[in-house]
């Protein structure tokens, strides 16, 4: 799950965040230990997003097979989300179960925060994890026990206006970076305005989508130290700048870029680089006659199809819970196929079971058939709670390579560098557990 | 019991509601700033460490602090000047015996301070878009070439400014026009009877007069806009390429963003220390110049 969207803020005059981190920081101090306080006899559920929408119709279902469990929605905004997580934490304040974005997982197991789910899903009839798609399954899985069970997925991959590529002479889709450099080429043309793609420049998981196609990890040495260095991020890195350099991408951010749906729909990017709920924003958003136009696709990788990043959210339930089976109940309730087929009816947000996409509007959606294919083959993001930090971090580098202010092995080592810092006291907190065994 | 004993009960609820919510929690980020207080360490408490004046030492050597600094100054310094002058002339408008409809105008241009920041700035969004943006196309009926005003680094500050400086003009503008209104109306009759034109009134009658509202004004305007932090929040999340990262957005993004409270509070303590160094000047100049 990354942060988009939304965007909160006061009256320059009224704001005074110096004042409220100042009070949030004692109350950190001063919480910091305190137990979990009495709770009412009902299961607080935490969402983040529009998911919480669509999952208040799914609801009454669960309520109606378990008369005993009331179910206390929550909806946290997307962008207050993670501060409010880890406020709850610092608080003794958290609900029995919440949706969580694979990003954050590990910061909420470096906390201990979550109930290891193991011996549930051992008992369970209806969770069986060789159904679900395994490099989404293993985001959930830190020392080899389970915190959490993937509720939808999300990956990155080509939008394409399919008429613009035959009329340059493609009839397919791209499949490895040399092909798809040749239409980037034939599709751009600076002069007017039209390029082949859009990346905006402050998102990080396009970028992040190409380095995870390379052999080696992201990080090195059980997430010491950054390995931003090694060939293949280098590989990764060149390619992205120099689709900005030979200008077949704009070097804007996605502020400018305003709406992506309307330029593509008026053939301004011939491919856009984007996740599933476009999806349903392209049906909505572009005429019917310009429906048959634009498909999806897998990425292409360096050497024929390539790797996506493992994306979505997980459903956990938290360790402080006194209504633990019942969490548990509404997680395998949520992770029926039929209901996560409802659920993407509703919202269309791609479920991590093969079963569920078996069936319903799913099985026969030609647009969503490059996502089925492509899940088969994501890798997950390095397990490191300062994840997010350092893909954002890269993006920052990587805009200034961009923007020319680095080549891009001063941009690698440059990277490695912040990376290191970042993870100190990771390796220090490390060096101590391994020296307390 | 003495008055002054008497006085102690009287002040127990204000000083307690101080001391809980400002002077005890400021004490806390205090001492979270001499310590690497983050993630890790609200996991389990042995993995604070305390670092004594490590975040501080660290703060001084990170480019992007000192970059965060140089933009924040940048921001006080041409946005206070140009604030204050607009909100002077606006003013000066309103005040004028020839203003008409007053009462609309007065709250027209008041009326940007009270619209939520986050609505505004989608507006601004649009007006400042490079294609389609009513500034551009205004800049392109005289010969200009589009500006990026959001997308270059070179010109975010200053398009952040522009719309601070809008947002903002409003407040002082208000506190100026009823310092204007408190100037005797005699002065200006006696200069005009004196043969002084309405420049010379201005600047012998009009300023003077209006100085230690001036002096206030500025002051607490320097104090605002050392707190830069909506207005890059909502309109560029501090880029493009952190050409708009201020010291409290970089606080923001340290402290709630990626949970390094410890440093956090240090560039808190450090922005103070800036802010309280810069008004303490202003105040003494302003002390001096009203003695002379």
């Amino acid at each position: 799950m990354s942060r988009r969207g939304g965007q909160r803020g006061r009256a320059g005059r009224g704001a005074r965040p110096a004042g409220r981190l100042l009070a949030l920081a004692l109350a950190v101090a001063l919480l910091g230990g305190c137990a979990g306080k009495e709770r009412r006899d009902e299961l607080v559920f935490w969402t983040i997003g529009r998911e919480g929408e669509a999952v208040a119709a799914l609801l009454p279902g669960f309520e109606r097979a378990h008369p005993g469990i009331r179910v206390r929605l929550q909806q946290l905004p997307l962008t207050a989300a993670h501060q409010k997580l880890l406020t709850a934490f610092a608080g003794g304040s958290t609900p029995d179960l919440s949706q969580l974005g694979n990003t954050w997982l590990p910061e909420l197991v470096a906390l201990d925060a979550l109930a290891p789910l193991d011996a549930r899903v051992a008992a369970s009839a209806v969770v069986r994890p060789a159904d679900y798609f395994p490099s989404i399954w293993a985001t959930n899985v830190f020392d080899g026990r389970l915190y959490g069970v993937p509720w939808y997925v999300d990956t990155r991959l080509l939008f394409y206006r399919a008429d613009l590529l035959r009329a340059a002479g493609f009839d397919h889709p791209p499949r490895d970076w040399a092909e798809w450099r040749r239409m980037l080429a034939a599709l751009s043309d600076p002069a007017r305005r039209t390029y082949g793609i859009l990346l905006p420049t402050n998102e990080y998981e396009q970028l992040m989508s190409l380095a995870l196609q390379q052999p080696e990890p992201l990080l090195r040495d059980g997430g010491r130290y950054g390995n931003f260095g090694s060939a293949g991020f280098k590989r990764a890195l060149a390619f992205y700048v120099d689709t900005f350099r030979l200008r077949q991408a704009p070097a804007i951010s996605n502020v400018e870029a305003g709406n992506p749906w309307f330029e593509f729909g008026r053939g301004v990017y011939a491919f856009y680089f984007s996740g599933p709920w476009n999806i349903g924003e392209f049906r909505q958003r572009l005429p019917a006659a310009a429906q048959d136009e634009w498909s999806t696709a897998p990425l292409p990788g360096p050497g024929g199809p390539g790797a996506g990043a493992a994306g979505g959210s997980s459903l956990v339930v938290f360790r402080a819970s006194r209504h633990q089976d019942e969490a548990w109940a509404l997680i395998e309730y949520l992770s029926r196929p039929e209901v996560q087929q409802r659920f993407y009816a509703l919202l269309g947000d791609m479920p991590p079971r093969r079963s569920s996409w078996a069936g319903g509007a799913l099985r026969d959606d030609p647009k969503a058939r490059a996502f089925r294919e492509q899940l088969e083959r994501v890798k997950p993001t390095p397990p490191v709670p300062e994840w997010e930090r350092i893909a954002n971090e890269m993006q920052l580098v990587a805009a200034q390579a961009i923007a020319g202010e680095y080549t891009v092995d001063q941009a690698a080592a440059e990277l490695d560098r912040r990376v290191d810092r970042i993870l100190a006291k990771r390796r220090w907190v490390l060096d101590r557990q391994e020296a307390r065994r | 019991m003495s008055a002054r004993r008497a006085a102690w009960p009287f002040l127990a609820p204000a000083f307690a509601v101080l001391g809980v919510f400002f002077l005890l929690p400021v004490l806390g980020a205090l001492a979270l700033s001499f310590t690497d207080y983050d993630l890790y360490a609200l996991a389990d408490l042995r993995n604070l460490r305390f670092v004594a004046l490590g975040n501080y030492w660290e703060l001084l050597h990170r480019p992007l602090f000192w970059a965060a600094l140089g933009h924040t100054c940048y921001f006080v310094a041409v946005g206070v000047p140009l604030s204050i002058a607009a909100s002077l002339g606006a003013a000066l408008l309103l005040d004028s015996p020839l203003a008409r409809a007053r009462a609309f105008f007065r709250t027209a241009l008041f009326a940007p301070v009270v619209t939520t920041v986050v609505a505004v700035a989608i507006v601004w969004r649009y007006l400042l878009n490079t294609k389609y943006g009513l500034l551009n196309h205004a800049l392109g009926l005289l010969g200009v070439h589009p500006v990026d005003w959001l997308g270059d680094p070179r010109w975010a500050m200053p398009a952040i400014i522009l719309f601070a400086v809008w947002k903002n003009f409003g407040y002082n503008m208000i506190i100026l026009l009823a310092g204007l209104q408190a100037i005797p109306p005699e002065l200006h009759e006696a200069a005009r009877i004196d043969g002084a034109g309405a420049l010379r009134r201005l600047w012998h009658v009009t300023l003077p007069a209006l100085a230690p509202t001036l002096g206030m004004v500025a002051i607490l305007t320097v104090a605002g806009y050392f707190q830069l932090f909506a207005e890059p929040y909502v309109m560029t999340e501090g880029g493009p390429l952190q050409s708009t990262m201020s010291a409290l957005y970089l606080m923001y993004e340290e402290g709630f963003k990626w949970w390094n409270l410890g440093s956090a509070s240090a560039v808190a303590f450090l922005l103070f220390a800036l802010t309280f160094a810069v008004t303490a000047a202003m105040l003494w100049l302003f002390r001096r110049g009203s003695e002379a």
